[in-house]
């Protein structure tokens, strides 16, 4: 007797389907239909890098609770590609349910006897409606989006007004997939065991005014809300959507009223070297620029970032990382990028770092971005990662206040200049580091000064001279701890009970976090935990540590890069800073953080101490 | 400008432009380069065509990548905010700075390593995307400041200071520039200052992609017998195939020619290229016969100089993009940020 997995409003489906198939569109109806029903979900793509014929997975969290992050598990597997059938029929979890084309026969070897198995006859079904092969593959996801649809108690007035809204004026569309929707719903309710089915959805009013939407297409909108003016781009995954909806977005709302010319520029780059190149370029002569790239692309960017670091000059950098080195895991994420951007450049150099959570914060923290490194005259990283980036999820509604200025920084003009005013370009004038700087054409005799990567004084003159080059490299140094001021602080959720152990973590792992936390507390196990934003690192974050026994660092790459950040950047014991890696391309778990801190802290003894 | 400078004393009877600058105006700093460098004399081509003119030194941006070549820029137009980037990169600086405000005239120092070796590819993509630039490619065959390698330009069995024939073919830039598209093209000598300056000249006010290819000897690396980059070997092999006389329209016109030596382009913006023939069958508006000429020319061991092709009809990346007329760096607040309403309407359409 299975003990079947009974769960409302709270469950994993996971699509394995081929890719090329036109699955993905019928997978994201079937999680909007779950977003239409006020039932918070996140949809996962775990996708090859390839455009036919491989496998792709959809997978989608069904959480009234509003966690957003990966669970872990699988609850019920739509098992659609026979390439992956095995692998995907040992990842349900006991009592789960299996959902599958039943049209040819599987041997009973394949299949599992403590899940409850559905079978539905797809391919004949479509076979006997449709004569066109094509038309019969995709209305096969559409069918089974009706049966899921009669199983799990999806509305499907809420399927059938997404498809009015997507097939707008276009009824002959609209009408056939209403009926594939149908076909397969009747036939699951004449012929399936719907009321056996254990997982169900209710409708819920969870959603609110929250919005669906990837980060890139954020991120892309906070640099065109941002101010942004000139974007250069190699094409990368899975970065390549950001410099493609600034364009789409600005191309309608960034347009001069007079003439229809566009108020910005973008250009398709060679390669990462002249992508950033450009940035640089446009940045110098006073445009707001920003590139958006992926791990491989700021490899190829570290010789300008350095350039950029020593002469001072403003660049937003969007890294959307994806799992590394070199080519790495192309189509898959992870957080593995922190040393490379933070320290990128030969010779001593430190670059600043956003780490984004959610959507929300891709757009807020490039339009931020924006501003800090004119304020800073630096490159300035935001580092989303493929999780965020090309995912869509539930985040709140952007906002921007209309009395807002874009920050310029320090820039010297032409009166200014007129008037008399020094101008050193690197000279530090009110001890925050920050020199002031002057846009090339703005006076005829006064403020044109020479920019390079060689070592300067003061007033922008070479010189080698040791002194010199200590105190620029000195005041690059005061430079940046200005910058710890300027960045988003680090947020810190308290335990519900003073505890000795804490826990940091940043960017894609949150949702996953919030997850944890909760899970860890309703077992007795108590962590006060830190959200970091941004390097480098505010003084609370070693207020933080210091306050607690036993810090977990947690994060999506191999090596611990935040943990020897921390470490290496506040002087930390490392003994302190426990460790706590997942990256082996797939987003990080709740399930997974639980485990291992709750089988971490075991080993301190006694265990009542911990939540004392 | 904060460079050390000569004196700005001017004798007083220097003869000053519409503007009232002096060509002293438009100097930099004291060369460090050797004496007799080849580039010397381009930067004192620079300055006088500047001059000529009557640009503003102020909006003119002057950008370099790295070598010999392109320290120059310190050693002209000390009023211009300049910009020494990383090797074999100028092009995609010189890219971004355009973009971001198309009203300055930007002026790319290159060398035959930067360009024609590590910087090849941005040479060839700034050439296809029609930015609008003078680009003075400084070719003296020889790595100079890491001590006389050759470069990517040397041609095939050229012997270099220490008598090592070079094995490999030359990249030749003009054909280059001619393939990615470039609008104006050209091929000097730093030892023909009647040539060059009337080049330069048409270049800055060119709109769209300029290329100037301008043999310049190395006096310490690459000046000795069996180099084909020497002042004696470049002298011995010149063959131009034409001069400028650029004449903005209303001036008069001082010269006589004999008829059909004489081939003028009248350009977008109105002024007219004159062209002195002294190749009588040469059409500087043929970009393919431009190509087989070079070739040709080549293979016998000569050095085509002069304006080798121009479209009259070129248009730059500004256009293709179809940017506003404004600079984009001097766009404000209400026209870059479309504002909260519109922001509103996304997140409606996101729910």
């Amino acid at each position: 007797m299975i003990q079947k997995i009974q769960a409302v409003n709270d469950f994993v489906v996971k699509f394995a389907n081929v890719n090329g198939s036109g699955s993905a569109s019928a997978n994201e109806l079937f999680a909007r239909s779950m977003l239409r029903m006020g039932v918070p979900v996140s949809p996962r793509n775990i996708f090859p890098s390839n455009i036919q014929g491989m496998p792709t997975w959809y997978e989608v969290r069904v959480s009234e609770s509003s966690y957003l992050g990966r669970r872990g598990g699988c609850d019920l597997m739509v098992a659609m590609n026979p390439q992956t059938w095995d692998a995907d029929v040992r990842e349900i979890d006991p009592g789960g349910y299996l959902f599958y084309d039943n049209t040819r026969q599987i041997p009973a070897s394949r299949m599992r006897d403590d899940v409850t198995v559905i079978g539905i006859p797809l391919t004949q079904i479509c076979n006997d409606a449709y004569t066109d092969a094509r038309e019969c593959q995709l209305f096969k996801n559409i069918i089974y989006v009706g049966a899921l649809a009669a199983l799990l108690d999806i509305d499907t007035k809420e399927l059938e007004k997404l498809f009015s809204e997507q097939y707008r004026g276009k009824e002959k569309l609209l009408e056939s997939n209403i009926k594939a929707l149908h076909m397969g719903r009747d036939h699951a309710l004449t012929n399936l065991d719907c009321a056996g089915m254990g997982l169900k959805m209710r409708r819920a009013d969870r959603v609110g005014k929250r919005i669906f939407i990837d980060g890139n297409q954020a991120a892309a909108l906070g640099c065109a809300w941002g101010g942004a003016t000139v974007c250069a781009w190699y094409p990368i995954t899975p970065s390549s959507s950001i410099p493609e909806t600034f364009d789409k977005y600005c191309s309608k709302l960034r347009l001069d009223p007079a003439t229809g010319k566009r108020n910005y520029a973008i250009a398709q780059a060679e390669d990462e070297l002249a992508s950033i190149g450009m940035v640089i370029g446009a940045n110098w002569n006073g445009a707001r620029a920003f590139t958006a790239t992926s791990g491989p692309g700021i490899s190829l960017m570290t010789e300008f970032l350095g350039l950029a670091y020593f002469a001072e000059i403003p660049a937003t950098v969007i890294n959307v990382q994806r799992g590394g080195p070199s080519t790495g895991l192309p189509s898959r994420t992870q957080q593995s990028d922190l040393l490379a951007c933070a320290y990128a450049s030969n010779g001593d150099t430190k670059h600043v770092l956003l780490f984004p959570q959610d959507p929300k914060e891709c757009f807020d923290f490039s339009a931020a971005a924006l501003d800090l490194a004119d304020r800073l005259q630096t490159p300035v990283f935001v580092m989303s990662d493929l999780d965020i980036g090309m995912n869509t999820r539930l985040c709140d509604p952007f906002t921007w206040d209309d009395s807002k200025r874009m920050d310029r920084g320090k820039v010297m003009t032409h009166d200014e200049l007129e008037a008399g005013k020094d101008f050193g370009r690197y000279l530090d004038v009110d001890g925050d580091g920050i020199p002031y700087r002057t846009y090339p054409g703005t006076h005829p005799t006064r403020g044109a000064f020479f920019t390079r990567g060689t070592t300067k004084d003061r007033y922008a003159r070479y010189s080698e001279e040791g002194p010199v080059y200590v105190d620029n490299m000195e005041r690059l140094q005061r430079k940046f701890e200005t910058a710890k001021e300027l960045v988003p602080r680090p947020l810190v959720t308290s335990a519900s009970k003073p505890t000795k152990f804490g826990a940091i973590y940043f960017g894609s792992t949150g949702p996953a976090m919030e997850e944890a936390l909760d899970t860890l507390e309703r077992e007795g196990m108590y962590l006060d935990a830190m959200r970091i934003c941004a390097f480098p690192f505010h003084a609370s974050v070693v207020d933080f540590i210091e306050a607690h026994d036993h810090v977990f660092v947690i994060e999506q790459n191999r090596d611990g890069q935040l943990r020897n950040m921390l470490i290496i950047e506040c002087g930390l014991d490392s003994a302190q800073l426990i460790s706590m890696v997942h990256y082996d391309g797939t987003p990080i778990t709740a399930r997974y953080i639980t485990r291992a801190i709750a089988s971490r802290l075991a080993l301190f003894s006694p265990l009542k101490e911990v939540a004392q | 400008m904060t460079f050390l400078a000569k004196p700005k004393l001017h004798h007083p009877s220097l003869r000053v432009n519409k503007l009232g600058y002096t060509r002293r105006d438009y100097e930099g700093a004291v060369s460090t380069l050797c004496a007799g460098c080849g580039h010397d004399s381009i930067s004192a081509a620079i300055v006088q065509a500047c001059f000529n003119m009557d640009i503003e030194p102020h909006k003119v941006a002057k950008l370099s990548g790295i070598g010999c070549s392109s320290k120059t820029p310190t050693y002209f137009l000390g009023g211009s905010h300049g910009f020494n980037t990383v090797h074999g990169r100028m092009p995609s600086v010189l890219t971004g700075a355009s973009l971001a405000n198309r009203d300055l005239i930007y002026l790319g120092i290159s060398g035959d390593g930067d360009s024609a070796s590590i910087g090849i590819g941005q040479f060839a993509h700034v050439m296809r995307r029609g930015v609008n630039m003078t680009y003075i490619v400084m070719n003296n065959g020889v790595y100079g400041l890491t001590k006389g390698q050759f470069s990517a330009t040397a041609d095939q069995g050229s012997k270099s200071k220490k008598g090592v024939a070079n094995p490999d073919a030359p990249v030749d830039l003009v054909g280059l520039a001619l393939q990615m598209g470039a609008t104006f093209v050209a091929r000097s000598f730093s030892g023909d200052k009647a040539q060059l300056i009337p080049l330069i000249e048409a270049a800055l006010v060119h709109p769209g992609a300029a290329f100037i290819d301008v043999v310049s000897p190395c006096v310490t690396f690459n000046n000795h017998a069996g180099s084909t980059k020497s002042y004696d070997y470049v002298r011995e092999h010149n063959e131009a195939v034409n001069r400028i006389d650029f004449f903005i329209p209303g001036e008069e016109i001082t010269a006589d020619y004999a008829p059909g030596s004489v081939q003028e382009v009248l350009q977008h913006d109105g002024t007219v290229l004159r062209l002195r023939k002294l190749d009588e069958g040469y059409d500087a508006r043929d970009r393919v016969a431009a190509m087989n000429h070079l070739h040709k020319h080549h293979a016998l061991g000569e050095l085509v100089t002069g304006l080798l092709y121009v479209d009259p009809d070129a248009s730059d990346m500004h256009a293709h993009l179809n940017t506003v007329d404004k600079p984009l760096n001097t766009l404000g607040d209400d026209a870059v940020c479309p504002g909260s309403a519109a922001l509103e309407k996304i997140n409606a359409s996101l729910r």
